[in-house]
């Protein structure tokens, strides 16, 4: 029998070596895998190089990992945002590398390590900065330049369901990196609200096979949702309404 | 005296040259105003691209989701018809060709089409670029929605861009608070001229030789 499932988020990030380089989802906030992240802040591992479209918001999820020093290095898009303050303050005294990389190209980068793709011509970036010492080619009268896949030794993703397959769904725009990031990393462990029994699943519904998972926690239901239905009542970071969090939770950044 | 246009009056003509069935991407900022303005009687799909295809207008304070945020990361909502998908396909659908306009902030445009958007490179900034790269090459028609001038007086047309390259001649037009001007082989060609304005007036403000409408 096939049981991919773990009894706590301890097990889950079990093993996790310094100096690894770990895929985590999310989205600013969104499929940010808050718990996994927590129970791997926990388990002491240090030195490691971070993969995300982002640096960490406010205080916690990455923002901690972040501010417990145990990163080396980030590779991201979008660092800099209205509530980086935690690795701001890393980059400017030089205790944090950074490899800024366009959004897409992070994306495609990802997708071709889990796709078993060598490197691959990308338009995106041709003449910038961002581009400067890498391979350059033209193709059919357009100009490309060469991008080399991003590989991990984890993913850590959050996901709504899972089985013990390791067959997952998600919920809307906190799908983003998770079914990338899950094909591009040697062991996969995420965290679902619900393990829900081999077969509940639809499987045409079904986002990332179980191929590409190898550990399943629960962590119990999103603040939003009771039973599945959208409650609401909390502000676009999780938090329980207030008269000023409405105000407050207006971005300006990617 | 030269017409300058409010940001609301630009958004709204941007909206007017978006057609039914496009599928179009706001940048973050200025362009996301563009959404106010298109018609609810047309079928436009907003694209956003964190993993979205048919994005609605902000929530109601207690109707917030967490999970459905725009690329600004402000909440959003579902219309009937969306599609949810991840980021590799979002930025394929982008790269790929198949948006038809993305609308985008600028700080400076040149006059072969390069956009400069993501960084003043002023020196100990933390570089961020997010999307913005993908965005510049990501959609059949590219817009820039800009003031034409900055705060200083310098104008954002220019004959090459002193800012970081965001993309090399991806730009198809540029709509200022002056005028609206096509980029074509041969340079700034003005479109559409706001009140008085005259070609004269903004070749002076920009500095450029600029083609007249209609040549």
């Amino acid at each position: 029998m096939i049981d991919k499932t773990v009894p706590d988020v301890d097990a889950a990030v079990a093993g996790i070596p310094d100096g690894a380089t770990i895929m985590i989802g999310g989205f600013g906030r969104a499929g940010q895998p808050v718990e996994l992240i927590d129970a791997l802040i926990a388990s002491g591992a240090s030195d490691l190089t971070i993969v995300n479209n982002n640096a960490g918001n406010g205080d916690t999820g990455l923002a901690a990992l972040l501010a417990a020093k145990r990163v080396r290095r980030i590779v991201c898009s979008f660092p800099r945002q209205s509530d980086s303050w935690v690795f701001d303050g890393l980059y400017r005294v030089g205790e944090i590398e950074l490899e800024l990389v366009p959004q897409g190209n992070l994306a495609e980068r990802i997708r071709a390590a889990g796709a078993g793709i060598g490197a691959f011509f990308s338009p995106t970036g041709v003449g910038t900065q961002l581009a400067e010492g890498k391979e350059a080619r033209t193709i059919d009268g357009r100009a490309y330049v060469l991008e080399h896949p991003i590989r991990a030794d984890f993913a850590l993703i959050s996901a709504l369901k899972g089985d013990r397959w390791g067959n997952l769904v998600y919920r809307r725009t906190a799908r983003n990196f998770g079914p990338i990031m899950a094909t591009a990393a040697a062991t996969t462990i995420v965290q679902v609200d619900e393990i829900v029994p081999l077969g509940d699943l639809d499987p045409e519904a079904v986002v990332t096979p179980g191929i590409f998972v190898d550990r399943v926690v629960a962590v119990g239901e999103r603040a939003w949702l009771r039973e599945g239905a959208f409650v609401g009542g909390v502000d676009v970071a999780g938090e329980p309404l207030t008269t000023t969090s409405a105000a407050a939770s207006e971005g300006e950044d990617q | 005296m030269t017409t300058r246009i409010s940001r609301d009056d630009l958004a709204k003509r941007i909206a007017a040259d978006i057609s039914e069935g496009s599928y179009v991407n706001l940048g973050i900022g200025a362009p996301t105003l563009v959404a106010n303005f298109l018609p609810d009687d047309l079928e436009i799909i907003l694209h956003t691209e964190n993993g979205m295809l048919g994005m609605g207008e902000a929530p109601a304070p207690d109707r917030i989701d967490p999970d459905l945020i725009n690329a600004g990361k402000q909440p959003v909502t579902e219309l009937p018809g969306a599609a949810y998908f991840h980021h590799g396909d979002s930025f394929g659908m982008m790269r790929g060709g198949h948006l038809d306009v993305c609308v985008l902030g600028a700080f400076q445009v040149s006059e072969g089409g390069d956009l400069a958007n993501w960084s003043t490179g002023e020196p100990g900034s933390i570089p961020a670029v997010g999307g913005a790269m993908d965005l510049a090459i990501g959609a059949k028609q590219i817009f820039v929605m800009t003031d034409l001038l900055t705060k200083q007086g310098g104008s954002k047309l220019v004959a090459s861009c002193t800012y970081p390259l965001t993309g090399v001649g991806c730009v198809t037009r540029v709509y200022t608070d002056y005028g609206v001007f096509d980029v074509t082989p041969d340079g700034f060609r003005v479109r559409e001229l706001f009140g008085d304005n005259t070609v004269e007036q903004l070749e002076a403000l920009t500095g450029l030789s600029l083609q007249a409408e209609g040549n």
